[in-house]
């Protein structure tokens, strides 16, 4: 393990960088067939809705009471199932199946044609051993309304828009928001997408795990976007481009993202593995499919979509570019005469012809709008911060570390 | 400048005590086990069968309304995640998870239908043995005083009018009404043929002179002219109508909100009442309540600016008026389902829109009524609803598959970090622990707050969630690492990587928190139950991090293990990656690099 600790401090320091921000097309054109995929899979095969959202048929079987178990529950609806896979019939091949009362058990499929209905009683029949006249069937109605959903939809368009202006608030960027929405609804459509291509069942279970991929997906949104605002906060004085400065923050935090995915998927990868594997539906199975894909799609899109999407808003700014331009150009000149930043000291000098202590005339950039001396990188580490004038004389000192004021002596005082 | 010291060792006992005073409450209440939901548990199922006033069957449209508002009522907190559904058309079921008090059958199938109405005339609902009926009005009946109307319950403008059943004389119609109006131009053989009940032994009132008695009577659809003035019509019918006794069944009244009505109050006395004037679809607010100084629960209803107007316009009018039919103070009615439930006397003018109906009152039958009126009117009638016990849905064994699931991943998760981080993935360990009890409790004292029941669903989502806190603690140790790659030694580190650590873990979790208020506030059913639980999830995260991770490092840091860096500890130079020596050291000479 230390291997990758080693790995991290190197990408800390920038020796090892991964150039994420640069190959960004090629991110954008994986991100894109994938979408495709999943559009394609929504558009074409449609989503396998389930029993609360079409409603469906349901089953009353009678039986005497000392029958009415949870053995027989189990019984029916292994049956039930079975047929299904069988005979092809989608609709009941998860069944509900419950006791209902102390003589009734209830069987509750998706809607079913009249043949398919009559397969599944002879089905429930041949199971406990009743005859026909002890099964009845109704047709249910759905208990997720559209009501629900439209009352879902219209806080999720709130909760949108108040995410937009919270991350424009705190990281005072609005493209950081566009960024931020652009890779939400990138995960979403791959995560109904994947639903709609496996055919696993939507329930309201997968709607909430859908809930919390949002939840996720800007969550991890949010700490990438906090490293790249810290790293852009000072471009002039590491004298770095807009996108160095980002690829430079996902490459610090790309430890911190792998274990947070690592960290997150664990759990949903267990929750999934013994929903599809041990008990073959139900549930669980829906839920860790949506938590799975939607995370993995989360983390992903937060380091390859979110930020190169973000770099390349701010590019077009041209405060940015020339921002830029500069940085480029005073490497280039650093790489010609790699010594020409050294100051060069000579004894008794005035302060005010110390080299470092005034800006470096840039003759090149007319306007300078960043403000900060060219030289201030280079200045000594003998002067704190402050490039304040002393108010006072000062004279250099050559035993304390900072130039101290001088005074004059008491007659001397008063006359100039 | 001195720096504050970490205190770790206070905000560990603070945190100490909020968890033992969770745990403590959830002793006293006795409950160790959550409520779990219809899939894991079972529950009870209502059957109700749907009809339309007349007895019709239902349209399909207004069984989804009915359904809507009954999936309201019973999922008020959104919490308590019930299923309601519709049956053949005809029904609607009702599934709610564990065992449920009486009332809840009630207010799943209470109509709820509130009007507001006009009293025009009040009178015993049983025919009374003393005297007899004289329909010819010659100077038989007593022109004795007016009614007690010290009896009856008034009105104050400020405070609501409230009404107590007991007390109020009931009205006589009928002999000195037609003397009166003899002299009068109506046709008297139609006045004297006026219905009359039969003076009751207790003082009655006179009806003061009408003189424009007009046995068509006033318009239907002014009900203040109308309340003076009902015509013969309705007399007639409300002289016939005789209130049920407790042995009969009620008959379904139908309940007109465009046509006046006859109608029965709790006491046995029948009132004529005129038109609609306000609506419960008016309503704003319905809150079971104690008004102050009082033991009664009461139910506060607040309207709607338009009801809140026309109720301060007929306020105005009647306060302190009499009825120049009956004599009485002029009062108003609250019909609920077609039954009077009170029918207070105005004092002055309430403009602010604000009633209260009092009466014999539980907190759990105001509660219902509370509940029953805020979401609505049903627009259908329901039957005796069929209740029945059900079984779980799911097998037995997905609950179990899904505990250990959980436990699987946690374990891993485990695993990964104390290989990762060593020494600090033991924090992670407590943490996580921590955060696991601090749910558990959480989600008990819910259960017992406000219903909330856990789902298989649920129950994945909060293990997620868990593990979700897991990174905020990551980004904590990255960030001390990243401290101490620049140069910092490990103490520092940890108090300098937490200033940066909270404020991202701040704003992630403040746009979680943000989706949970929103959806919460905006949506209804399962939605709304996932809301709530995103947003417990989130705090403990918050919680658990100041309060558990943060102290529990610093305090881990003063321990030499960590502070030195050694190889087991998490944040050994070469783990950290700066395989160079610590920064500290010093410059040769005294005078720095001067």
């Amino acid at each position: 393990m230390s291997k990758l600790s080693n790995i991290g401090h190197a990408l800390y320091e920038g020796k090892i960088s991964i150039d994420f921000v640069g190959r960004k097309w090629l991110w954008y054109s994986i991100s894109g067939v994938i979408v495709l995929l999943a559009v394609y899979g929504l558009v074409g095969k449609g989503l396998n809705l389930g029993i609360e959202f079409k409603g469906g048929v349901e089953y009353q079987v009678s039986m005497p009471a000392n029958q009415t178990t949870q053995a027989n529950v189990t019984k029916i609806r292994d049956a039930v199932a079975r047929t299904a896979l069988d005979n092809k019939i989608t609709a009941a091949e998860a069944p509900i199946v419950n006791t209902s009362g102390p003589k009734n058990i209830r069987i509750q499929t998706e809607p079913l044609t009249n043949d398919q209905a009559t397969l599944v009683s002879t089905a429930v029949q041949k199971a406990v051993g009743v005859d026909s006249s002890a099964v009845s069937r109704d047709a249910i109605g759905a208990t997720w309304g559209a009501q629900v959903a439209n009352r879902a939809l219209l806080g999720l368009g709130v909760f949108l828009v108040l995410v937009v202006l919270f991350i424009w608030a705190y990281f005072r960027e609005w493209k950081m928001s566009v960024g931020a929405i652009v890779a939400l609804a990138h995960d979403l459509v791959i995560t109904v997408g994947v639903y709609a291509l496996s055919g696993f069942e939507v329930t309201p279970a997968t709607v909430t795990g859908i809930l919390t991929i949002l939840g996720f997906s800007l969550y991890d949104t949010v700490v990438v976007f906090d490293k790249v605002r810290e790293n852009t906060k000072n471009l002039a004085r590491t004298r770095q481009t807009y996108a160095e400065a980002a690829n430079l923050a996902i490459n610090q935090t790309l430890v911190r993202s792998i274990n947070t995915s690592i960290v997150a998927l664990l759990p949903v990868g267990a929750l999934l593995y013994v929903g599809v594997v041990s008990l073959g539906s139900g549930a669980l199975k829906d839920l860790a499919l949506a938590l799975f894909v939607g995370m993995a799609a989360g983390a992903y899109s937060s380091i390859f979509i979110a930020t190169p999407l973000v770099v390349q808003l701010k590019e077009l700014e041209p405060g940015i570019r020339a921002g830029d331009a500069r940085a480029i150009r005073h490497r280039n000149r650093r790489q010609v005469d790699p010594y020409a930043s050294v100051p060069v000291f000579s004894e008794d000098m005035p302060i005010s012809e110390e080299p470092g202590a005034e800006p470096e005339p840039d003759r090149v950039d007319a306007e300078d709008e960043r403000g900060v001396p060219a030289g201030s990188t280079s200045r000594p580490a003998r002067y704190t911060a402050g490039e304040r004038p002393a108010s006072r004389p000062v004279s250099p000192s050559a035993s304390a570390k900072r130039a101290q004021p001088s005074r004059k002596p008491r007659s001397q005082r008063g006359k100039s | 400048m001195a720096s504050k010291k970490a205190r770790p060792g206070r905000r560990l006992i603070i945190f100490g005590l909020i968890v033992a005073a969770l745990y403590g409450g959830v002793a006293l209440s006795g409950e160790w086990k959550p409520k779990l939901g219809l899939d894991l548990q079972g529950g009870q199922r209502i059957t109700l069968e749907a009809a339309t006033q007349s007895g019709q069957k239902p349209s399909p449209a207004s069984l989804e309304e009915a359904r809507g508002i009954i999936d309201q009522r019973v999922n008020g907190t959104g919490v308590t995640e019930a299923e309601v559904s519709t049956q053949g058309g005809r029904n609607i079921v009702v599934e709610v998870p564990g065992k449920n008090p009486k009332n809840l059958v009630d207010t799943v199938k209470q109509t709820a239908q509130l009007r507001f109405r006009l009293v025009a005339a009040m009178a015993p609902g049983q025919p009374q043995p003393s005297g007899s009926a004289s329909p010819s009005a010659s100077g038989s009946a007593s022109p004795s005083g007016s009614a007690t109307p010290s009896k009856a319950p008034t009105a104050g403008p400020k405070s609501s009018p409230s009404a107590s059943p007991k007390g109020r004389a009931p009205v006589v119609l009928g002999g000195a009404h037609a003397d009166k109006a003899k002299p009068s131009k109506s046709p008297s053989a139609k006045a004297s043929a006026k219905p009359s009940t039969n003076p009751p032994a207790s003082p009655t009132a006179v009806p003061s002179a009408t003189p424009q008695a007009n046995p068509a009577g006033a318009p239907v659809d002014q009900p203040l002219k109308w309340m003076d003035n009902p015509g013969t019509k309705w007399l007639k019918k409300f002289a016939a109508f005789t209130c049920p006794t407790g042995k009969q069944a009620a008959a379904p009244v139908v309940d007109n909100k465009n046509e006046p009505l006859v109608t029965c109050d709790g006491d046995g006395n029948k009132l004529l009442l005129s038109s609609a004037l306000i609506e419960g679809t008016q309503l704003k607010k319905a809150e079971a309540g104690i008004p102050q100084n009082q033991v009664q629960w009461v139910v506060n209803l607040t309207f709607d600016s338009t009801a809140r107007r026309t109720f301060a316009d007929v306020t105005r009018q009647i306060a302190n008026q009499t009825s120049p039919l009956t004599g009485q103070q002029k009062q108003f009615a609250i019909v609920l389902d077609g039954k009077v439930i009170s029918a207070p006397t105005v004092n002055g003018v309430i403009p602010n829109g604000q009633a209260e109906i009092s009466g014999n009152f539980s907190q759990k039958s105001a509660q219902t009524l509370a509940n029953s009126l805020k979401y609505g009117a049903l627009p259908l009638r329901f039957t005796v609803p069929v209740v029945t016990d059900e079984g779980p849905t799911l097998a037995a064994d997905q609950l179990s598959a899904g505990l250990i699931a959980g436990a699987i991943g946690l374990g891993l998760v485990l695993i990964y970090c104390l290989l990762y981080y060593r020494g600090l993935g033991l924090v992670v360990m407590a943490s996580l622990f921590i955060a696991g009890l601090v749910t558990y409790a959480v989600v008990l004292a819910m259960s017992q707050a406000v219903g909330f029941t856990l789902t298989l669903p649920g129950i994945a989502g909060l293990i997620v969630a868990v593990g979700i806190t897991a990174d905020s603690f990551i980004v904590y140790f990255e960030r001390i690492r990243d401290e101490m790659r620049s140069g910092k030694s490990m103490r520092v580190a940890v108090e300098a990587g937490w200033v940066r650590a909270r404020a991202t873990c701040l704003a992630a979790d403040a746009v979680s928190l943000l989706a949970a208020v929103v959806l919460y506030i905006f949506s209804i059913g399962v939605v709304k139950g996932f809301a709530f639980a995103l947003g417990i999830s989130t705090v403990i995260d918050l919680v658990v991090f100041f309060l558990f991770t943060k102290p529990m490092v610093s305090w881990l840091a003063t321990f030499r293990f960590f502070s030195s860096g050694h190889k087991l500890s998490g944040l050994s130079p070469d783990h950290v990656g700066t395989n160079r020596p610590t920064p500290t050291s010093r410059p040769a000479s005294a005078g720095g690099n001067a």
